[in-house]
């Protein structure tokens, strides 16, 4: 027999859930194991990334790159997004071959909205900040630093990523290409 | 002074010319200061008031139209004590005020407000000698902002020349309407560890570097599905490098023989199919034997690089130093095109160019290194190759008794030349030894 479970364990223990799902995630990426990084993807996914521009403290709705509408740095379905795995399998991708060094760092993470209330949702917003650090060849070398907001979809009993913005904390971007992913 | 270190008759280029910080500060001068540079597009200050910060060569401008409707390009700099008069990349004002001592400026540039001026300065301060520093002269064509701090440069258009033809492959609508084309919202921008020579030539017409896109072509990424481009349109046309070696300017073009049927593209998406396939028609319609010229890539010297069809784009290699070139990359459309038209364009565009782009980060990739590799003691040495396709090019190219302006070589057989890049360095030599614009006019 369980014994019920309070309103706060059921949280605490949610948030355990998607930590560990995102740090799965992470480690996925790390290894290289993007087809299966790919299937954590839902086929409905929405996978993008925003510029961002300065502007004055008081205009900051103009500060990103709008959705659908603007040129941002990623905007990606699940069809796309296994085109860039297929293009880092190829061994002829010169900008990953040799392959960079790359680790996540993930923190942060904090769970903004969940659906249906109760012990057992199956979508999460979901925010979290990164820390990318790529080593290519010899001394090349990008930290790249920002949030990510999440959706998260219980799929069959696991979760899947429905939606993710990425935005990062610069406006000329400091590293010449983004072969890596988010 | 140059001698030894470009010979475009021979076909060699030394390196220095891509790491000497020397070289470098000559061209800031003798290049940068000179010559005519993109700026922007219209449709990025449509409204009296509206700005946009951009860049010439390593100096930062406002590029903004005034209370009376008329764009100026002025040095981002305070003519007090030189900070930045805007810092914001975009949007809408009635005045630019310096934040260290206040000194403030109206959109057409001028003095409006010195903090406590009358008993600061007394009578002394002329206002009217004080107004921002503004470039020598500025021009609109068919939406793309053009500007050059030398007021002895050639109109815009005599510096254009010839190349009108092909730079209007990318500003003219699909349908062969003149103009008509507006920038999508949001600039990429970015860093390359290397000299802004390389993505210049690159582009000028650098069709041999396809099998560093290998990888691209395997997965696929073109509109109709499969490939990274519309390859029926090519294999069907004569490959063509245009150069004028006199002005410094270059573009890969196709040319589809006169009888070709319309080859479907975009075949991802029927919507966009269809808008494409009536653009053509009425675009056969309008402009007739010329319908029968389609854009690549190409250069406008010194740093501005239209990619005419498939994406639709502009770059600008802004210089920073010897060692790094900060990229700017607009992308265009129609701008009465329909949303879904626009939408499907925008997403196959980012998907393609730009440093996320599938096909652009592998060149990346290759300046950086290439670049790196050519900073040593040693390697430095040893001057590139670019005999390629030496003396195959004619000034007096007709294909079915359409001319086309431009020293051109056919290259449908050979796949590749470096005719453009010559053509390139050529130009580059004659800014670097001319003290000035009447003596690169002199016969």
């Amino acid at each position: 027999m369980n014994a019920p479970v309070s309103p706060e364990l059921a949280r605490f223990l949610l948030k355990q859930e998607v930590e560990e799902f995102l740090y799965r995630e992470a480690e996925l990426l790390d290894e290289r194991r993007y087809e299966e990084w790919l299937a954590l993807f839902t086929e409905d996914a929405r996978y993008w990334m925003p510029m961002r521009r300065n502007v004055p403290a008081g205009e900051g709705g103009r500060e990103f790159t709008r959705e659908g509408t603007d040129v941002n740095w990623f905007d990606e379905g699940k069809a796309t997004l296994g085109r860039r795995v297929g293009q880092l399998r190829t061994g002829v991708h010169w900008a990953e071959e040799p392959p960079s060094r790359i680790c996540h760092m993930i923190a942060n993470v904090q769970i903004l909205s969940a659906q249906p209330a109760g012990p057992s949702p199956t979508e999460v917003g979901v925010k979290s900040r990164f820390l990318i650090y790529r080593n290519r060849v010899e001394t090349e070398t990008d930290v790249l630093v920002g949030k990510r907001e999440d959706l998260l979809r219980r799929v069959d009993g696991r979760w899947q990523i429905a939606r993710r913005k990425i935005i990062l904390d610069q406006s000329v971007l400091l590293t010449k290409n983004l072969t890596f992913f988010f | 002074m140059l001698d030894g270190l470009v010979d475009v008759e021979r076909g060699i280029v030394s390196r220095e010319i891509f790491v000497s910080e020397e070289l470098y500060r000559q061209e800031l001068e003798r290049v940068f200061a000179r010559a005519w540079l993109f700026v922007g597009h219209e449709s990025q200050v449509r409204q009296p008031g509206d700005f946009f910060v951009s860049s010439m060569g390593e100096e930062s401008v406002i590029v903004c139209r005034d209370g009376a409707g008329r764009v100026r390009v002025f040095l981002n700099s305070c003519r007090h004590r030189g900070m930045k008069v805007c810092r914001y990349d975009e949007g809408h004002t009635v005045e630019f005020t310096c934040p260290y001592h206040g000194w403030s400026y109206g959109t057409d540039g001028a003095l409006v407000g010195v903090p406590f001026a009358k008993d600061a300065y007394g009578p002394r301060l002329d206002r009217t000698r004080w107004g921002l520093v503004e470039v020598a002269q500025m021009t609109n064509y068919k939406g793309a902002l053009w500007a050059t701090w030398d007021p002895e440069a050639p109109a815009f258009l005599d510096y254009l020349g010839g190349y009108k033809l092909y730079l209007d492959l990318l500003l003219d609508a699909w349908d062969g309407r003149e103009g008509g084309t507006e920038v999508i919202g949001g600039v990429h921008k970015w860093l390359i560890p290397c000299n802004w020579k390389f993505p210049a030539e690159n582009f000028s017409g650098d069709r041999y570097h396809n099998v560093s896109h290998r990888s691209v072509d395997l997965v696929g990424i073109g509109p109709s599905g499969k490939g990274r481009r519309d390859m029926q349109e090519r294999n069907q046309a004569r490959w063509l490098d245009v150069s004028f070696p006199d002005l410094g300017h270059s573009m890969i073009v196709f040319l589809r023989p006169p009888d070709a049927p319309i080859a479907p593209a975009y075949q991802d998406a029927p919507d966009v199919a269809e808008y494409f396939r009536r653009c053509e028609e009425e675009r056969q319609r309008r402009r007739g034997a010329q319908a029968r010229l389609f854009g690549g890539p190409g250069t406008i010297f010194p740093n501005t690089s239209p990619l005419a069809r498939q994406p639709r784009t502009l770059a600008v290699w802004h210089p920073r130093g010897p060692h790094q070139t900060e990229v700017w990359r607009w992308y265009l459309v129609d701008a009465d095109a329909p949303a879904e038209v626009k939408d499907f364009l925008r997403q196959y565009y980012i998907r393609y160019s730009g440093p996320a782009g599938l096909t652009e980060q592998d060149d990346m990739e290759n300046w950086n290194y290439a670049h790196g590799a050519s900073r040593g003691t040693i390697a430095r040495r040893y001057a590139y190759n670019y005999e390629m396709g030496l003396g195959r090019a004619t000034a007096r190219f007709e294909d079915h008794g359409l001319a086309l302006p431009g020293v051109i070589a056919d290259v449908t057989e050979a796949n590749a030349s470096e005719h453009n890049q010559r053509g390139f360095y050529g130009r580059w030599r004659q800014l670097m030894e001319a003290a000035s614009w009447k003596e690169l006019a002199a016969p």
